[in-house]
């Protein structure tokens, strides 16, 4: 073409512009903390095991979950999920269900047979591990990625702690407990069961152990004084649950009364209905909004016919009859009595009003601190005696499987480095991606998939599992109503919003970069990237 | 084929065999004629691949042209007067881009007051737009002048306007031998873009263009009708050769070998003059006629070349520049700079006024005896103007000039209050 | 309709692309090998909203022609900063001529391309505001009317933006321009008609008309394609934020124009053959003060003293637009393919 001079030009000849020189901010690219993983106390990778699920991978997200957390099942049925009360999709329409897809998951590894890293290399250390609840389940398996040799030690007769004995069936299944301890035994943990530890010190001297964890739990149910007549039936909620667990059904009779708000309380509750008991009745010196009972727990039992009764207290047992005390909540929340009284008909009361350890195993270890009937340990996990870390019910956290699970493994991870000669540095966290840093005018308005449950008829007097599993699709829909916070996702909005044409997309998995021969600096970018992946800096000089 | 036939139906089907592929119209006298009988033909399906756009205004016309001609179709339009005026800024646009679009002017007068009939300030006033002009001087020139537009224009990738007195030639049916299909197919190739919107070829036509580089592209432009010079006769040339009649080019001379007056004038008034002319010869006197073919690219050697002799011209223009005077003289005088030659102008033939030999032979008789001023006003009603002049004198706001004048004329009855 | 909506990804219809989503489904924006018909480079400013919405419209008529289209470009910003001598950034064949013809150029394209018969090479007019609804008016209406076969598509940024802010018809009221300076006892533009080129389009009964914004790029993509399923005249009216004429931040172009749309200050709709047969419905309503205050050409309704009165008119012409094309009215159940769909699906 004989193209005129300067009227005619040659197609896409502004690239010799480079308009990068007007930029006064550059955008770059950030990964930020999602609020899901910084709440989960096992220190899971929620976001990432959830963007693999997205897409079908299955197994690449189990795998990426178990990188933390060996029990992907057992967590989908009983950890309270912290991370869907603070996930930023809550804001949108509801928290994306990150419990039941861990369960999906959880189950889908246990039906395929998917088993867990192989061990790195022996390191010729030796780990005793005290408690084979999910604290010591989780150190084990962690020290043995290490390549630590452990022996887990128990005075039960079956592994599982709390989650065997504590847990009822209906919410944990045996079978899904067994199988996901089996895994972890087969990387080459030795169990040594009913072996009860009467001094730590002296097993860890006579084993020639380099580094003992423990974790017994707290197992022992608090007693508190009521006054009762001699035929009143008193019992506690520990040896209610383990009795059932073992088989020997309690004597609770017809109507049962159950002291305490908490989730053992409601467990109780619960089974005394599967047992038989016509009435169940939850006696809580406070309101329902205090409870410490996970809501969903409540929910379930009141849809069983658990009876409640707010703002009361047990003042005397008697057989067959309680005396119950109206309580009123004063200006700073705490609960003051009324003098108003009131019978309640009840043929026992079992008490739920919290667990205490058993620290006999620790009277003779030098340097080793208690208080408030907690073992203190410091920020790698580690007693006042060197070698002797501690972790769950026994330390001073929130009592939770989950939380135990994270102890298990923030202390085998230390232990690993006090192993080796060195102290873990705590690793740093990035920024959490709050809810303003992100553009949520980008996520579609879906309601999670909420798990079919039992119909409440059929829950109420078995120990069938009460919620179901997601079927593969549902799994699939939740896992993407994730919103990847601060975490990009590759939904390529940069790549197209860029008035300048200035992000490079780099194909799948390998996100996006800037070209800042063209990059303006204007930050549409950054304003309408939907996870808060982009900020601008300022450019230098 | 020869025949008797109006001047407009003769440009149209000369047209039509060029194979025109878009053609856009607007209407307004005395151009209409034109468009119509093309619009009948594309209609009836003798002119076939050709669009026939009625546009919503000159404007518009002009840029379905520019829009047709930049997507490498042969693109016609023709307008007059208001309707040129409507859409100069794409003529401007059109030359500027370059882009070889055929344009007849019907020339005609402009408002106000608005007056139909011919003269050319509507062609003049487009003299700069970067347009070549060709102006005919009979129905057979146009015709033929057309034919001859559309390869100069595609050859050198500018715009053609081709000037046609309004009425005096559109309308008069006379013999004209207007072209064969296969003489003109073989006359005038297909058309071959220099630039065109392609999209197997992408580019971007229109740009932006700073003081680093417009002055070279205005060169550029007036660099290409310096081509224009070589090219018009050679055309002219070969289209005598091809159709055995002579056309175009840039100048017309008639008997101005030895000649010391010389008349210049464009387009049909030239035979009027040649009639004068003559009889002037006749009567022994030393006078000729150079009618200009091409005033955009003025040919200044060719001018200067045919008056060598000369040693008045009188140059005889249907427009002027208020407030000066001349247009045609003016570019006259730049071909004579530093030559004795006596330069006359004659503004005649404004808004449709005849201009008749009685006048011309006193006016040329005057110019013999060097008695014109350098300015003259043809058939000029001087006491008119004196009682406008006056009355203008005697109160600042005397009311309208035309009216006032009118109603000294009688063409206008005294309004009543 | 405007875009099917792709409900299942979380940002499946918002978001430009997904890395789950379908090829099929996915938006030209979000492909790789997209035409970037305006290409790096140009000299607009930053976070040009006419920038973003000329390459959103031009790639996706680049794929629904594949590759056969010419474009014809009114005088304006959008032309100023893609083509200043010696450098284009353009990637099409493109043709300016002037100010106030592009729709008649495009006529004459689109009709050399009959003539030669290639009428496989579809043609857009593309302009500003001041190009369309007031220079290039009469010659749009021509094109319109005659039903020429040309997409014409206006990037409305509401005022003369490369001439340095001065008031346009489509100038809203109030708003402040160069021309209507915030003075004296009504400041900013007047209330008035204004001139509603969507509507004056669709009483011509030209094929299809519609309206669009920056911040739907699906719903955007899916009216560009959809117009090149018609011969004829068609309307495509895009609302393009201008952070220099509207005192915006550049960052917030898109924002801006979202609560344009979730206002109804500006409705989003499509129309055949003269009548309206959809609207994008608004998804979580705002007051139209969340979208004036981020501008400041607005800013003297806020201060020194709050005209609450000027607020009260300008939600009442969004009221009025809401009323006008039900953009509250729930959306009507598509028939979209199960992919699609809002129900869960495998991947495969």
């Amino acid at each position: 073409m004989d193209k005129p001079f300067a009227i005619t030009l040659d197609v896409g000849s502004s690239l010799a512009n480079q308009t990068g020189s007007w930029r006064v901010e550059r955008p770059m690219y950030v990964d930020l903390l999602p609020p899901c993983n910084q709440a989960c106390p096992a220190g899971e990778n929620i976001q990432k095991w959830l963007y693999d699920a997205e897409d079908g991978s299955y197994e690449k997200a189990w795998r990426t979950l178990v990188e933390e957390n060996p029990f992907p099942a057992i967590m989908g049925r009983v950890c309270y999920h912290p991370c869907q009360s603070v996930c930023n999709r809550g804001k949108v329409d509801e928290a994306v269900g990150i419990n039941s897809v861990e369960r999906f998951l959880g189950d889908m590894a246990l039906e395929q047979g998917w088993s867990l890293p192989v061990p790195a290399p022996d390191s010729g250390k030796r780990v005793l591990v005290v408690g084979a609840g999910p604290s010591g389940l989780s150190a084990a398996y962690h020290l043995r990625r290490l390549g630590h040799a452990v022996t887990l030690r128990d005075a039960a007769p079956l592994p599982g702690g709390m989650m065997r004995f504590g847990i009822p069936k209906y919410r944990l299944p045996r079978t899904v407990l067994d199988a996901e301890i089996k895994r972890v035994a087969e990387m080459g943990v030795t169990f040594e069961l009913e072996h009860r530890t009467e001094h730590a010190l002296d097993e860890m001297t006579a084993g020639g152990f380099d580094a003992v964890f423990l974790a017994v739990g707290a197992q022992i149910g608090k007693r508190a004084y009521v006054p009762a007549g001699e035929a009143a039936r008193i019992l506690d909620a520990v040896s209610v649950l383990h009795d059932v667990e073992d088989g020997e059904l309690p004597l609770l009779g017809r109507r049962v009364a159950i002291y305490g708000g908490g989730n053992t309380a409601v467990d109780v509750a619960r089974t005394a209905k599967r047992l038989g008991a016509e009435e169940a009745v939850i006696v809580y010196r406070r309101t329902r909004e205090r409870m410490p009972a996970n809501d969903s727990e409540v929910e379930e039992a009141l849809e069983e016919g658990v009876l409640m009764k707010w703002l009361s207290t047990v003042k005397h047992a008697d057989a067959g009859k309680l005396m119950i005390e109206k309580m009123a909540l004063d200006a700073s929340g705490f609960p003051q009595p009324t003098g108003e009284f009131e019978e309640l008909e009840a043929d026992s009361l079992v008490l739920a009003l919290g667990q205490e350890s058993d620290l006999s195993l620790l009277e003779d270890v030098p340097g080793l601190e208690v208080s408030d009937g907690v073992v203190k340990v410091d920020e790698h996990m580690m007693t006042g005696y060197p070698g002797i870390f501690a972790g769950g019910d026994m330390v001073p956290a929130e009592r939770t499987v989950t939380v135990g699970v994270g102890h298990g493994k923030k202390a085998a991870r230390n232990i690993d480095a006090w192993l080796r000669g060195g102290e873990r540095p705590e690793p740093s966290k990035h920024p959490v991606a709050e809810f303003d840093k992100l553009n949520p005018w980008y996520y579609a308005d879906a309601p999670h998939a909420v798990r079919p449950r039992l119909e409440a008829a059929r829950r109420a007097s078995t120990f069938d599992e009460v919620v179901q599993g997601l079927d593969a699709s549902t799994a699939l829909y939740e896992a993407r109503r994730c919103m990847s916070c601060g975490n990009c996702f590759e939904c390529d909005n940069c790549f197209g919003v860029c008035p300048d044409n200035a992000v490079i997309k780099l194909g799948p998995g390998n996100r996006f970069k800037i070209d800042l021969d063209y990059c303006k600096g204007c930050g549409i970018c950054a304003s309408e990237c939907p996870c808060g992946a982009i900020v601008m800096v300022p450019e230098e000089g | 084929m020869l025949k008797q036939v109006e001047g407009s139906m003769a440009v149209a089907e000369a047209v039509a065999a060029c194979r025109p592929e878009v053609i856009c119209a607007y209407p307004i006298s005395p151009q209409t004629h034109i468009v119509e009988g093309l619009s009948r033909m594309v209609k009836a399906g003798t002119l076939t691949s050709c669009e026939f756009v009625n546009v919503e205004s000159e404007f518009a016309a002009m840029s379905v042209a520019i829009g047709a001609s930049a997507a490498g179709a042969r693109a016609y339009t023709a307008t007059a007067s208001q309707g040129l005026l409507y859409m100069v800024e794409a003529v401007y646009n059109a030359s500027g881009l370059g882009l070889p679009i055929v344009m007849t002017v019907a020339n005609r007068a402009i408002g106000a007051p608005i007056n139909i009939w011919n003269d050319h300030s509507d062609a003049m006033s487009q003299r700069d737009s970067g347009w070549i002009q060709l102006y005919a001087e009979t129905n057979q020139e146009a015709t033929d002048l057309h034919v001859q537009a559309f390869l100069i224009a595609e050859e050198l990738s500018l715009p053609v306007m081709v000037c046609m007195d309004g009425f005096i030639l559109t309308h008069a049916y006379e013999q004209v031998d207007v072209p064969e299909q296969a003489q003109v197919d073989a006359f005038l190739p297909p058309f071959v873009p220099r630039q065109v919107l392609d999209p197997d070829e992408p580019v971007s036509i229109g740009s932006m263009v700073g003081p680093e580089a417009f002055t070279e592209v205005r060169y550029l432009a007036h660099a290409r009708q310096m081509q224009a010079l070589e090219l018009i006769p050679q055309v002219s040339a070969d289209f005598k050769r091809a159709f055995g009649r002579d056309s175009g080019g840039l100048v017309r001379p008639y008997r101005i070998q030895d000649a010391e007056t010389v008349v210049i004038a464009l387009g049909s008034i030239l035979g009027t003059i040649k009639d004068v002319v003559d009889e002037m010869r006749d009567q022994g006197v030393s006078i000729g006629v150079l009618g200009i073919t091409s005033f955009r690219p003025f040919p200044l050697d060719a001018l200067r070349e045919a008056l060598a002799g000369a040693k008045r011209v009188v140059v005889l223009e249907k427009a002027f520049a208020v407030g000066i005077g001349g247009i045609v003289s003016s570019n006259v005088r730049t071909a004579l700079a530093g030559q004795p030659t006596a330069n006359y102008t004659v503004v005649a033939g404004l808004g449709g006024r005849p201009i008749g030999k009685d006048s011309l032979h006193t006016l040329f008789e005057q110019a013999g005896r060097d008695e014109l001023e350098p300015l003259t006003f043809l058939d000029l009603d001087h006491e008119l103007v004196e009682r406008e002049l006056a009355r203008e004198r005697a109160n600042r706001r005397s009311g309208p000039s035309a009216e006032n004048m009118l109603r000294d004329v009688g063409a206008v009855g005294p309004r009543l209050h | 309709m405007g875009a099917v909506p792709v409900k299942f990804y979380q940002v499946g219809s918002f978001a430009v692309g997904n890395r789950l989503l379908d090829p099929d489904l996915a938006s030209v924006q979000s492909d790789p090998e997209r035409a970037n018909s305006l290409t790096s480079g140009h000299r607009a400013c930053q976070g040009c909203g006419e920038a973003l919405g000329a390459r959103y419209a031009l790639d996706a008529i680049m794929r629904a022609t594949k590759g056969q289209m010419i474009a014809v470009n009114a005088t304006g910003c959008l032309e100023v900063f893609s083509t200043p001598y010696p450098e284009t950034s353009w990637r099409l064949p493109w043709l300016h001529s002037l100010f106030g013809n592009a729709p008649a150029v495009a006529t004459g394209v689109a009709a050399a391309m009959h003539a030669k018969g290639r009428d496989d090479i579809r043609v857009v007019g593309q302009g500003g505001d001041g190009g369309t609804v007031d220079i290039g008016f009469a010659c749009l209406s021509g094109m319109f009317e005659r039903n020429d076969d040309v997409l014409y598509i206006c990037y409305d940024n509401q005022a003369y933006m490369n001439t340095g802010v001065q008031r346009s018809g489509a100038t809203p009221p109030a708003a402040r321009t160069a021309t209507t300076q915030t003075v004296g006892p009504e400041p900013g533009n007047v209330f008035g008609q204004g001139k509603d080129v969507p509507r004056i389009a669709m009483a011509h009964e030209i094929p299809y008309v519609a309206t669009a914004t920056v911040a739907d790029l699906r719903d955007l993509e899916a009216k560009a394609t959809r117009a090149m399923e018609f011969r004829g005249a068609r309307y495509l009216h895009v609302l393009v934020p201008c952070p220099l004429g509207w005192g915006s931040a550049s960052c917030d172009t898109i924002k801006v124009a979202r609560l344009a749309t979730q206002s109804g200050l500006f409705p989003v709709f499509e129309a055949v053959n003269g009548e309206v047969t959809s609207s994008t419905k608004i998804r979580h309503q705002v007051p139209v003060e969340e979208y004036l205050k981020l501008q400041s050409r607005y800013a003297h309704l806020f201060r020194p003293t709050r005209r609450d009165d000027v607020i009260k008119k300008l939600q009442a012409m969004a009221d009025r637009n809401i009323e006008r094309y039900g953009l509250l009215e729930p959306e009507l159940a598509p028939a979209v393919p199960a992919a699609m769909s809002n129900e869960p699906v495998e991947v495969a």
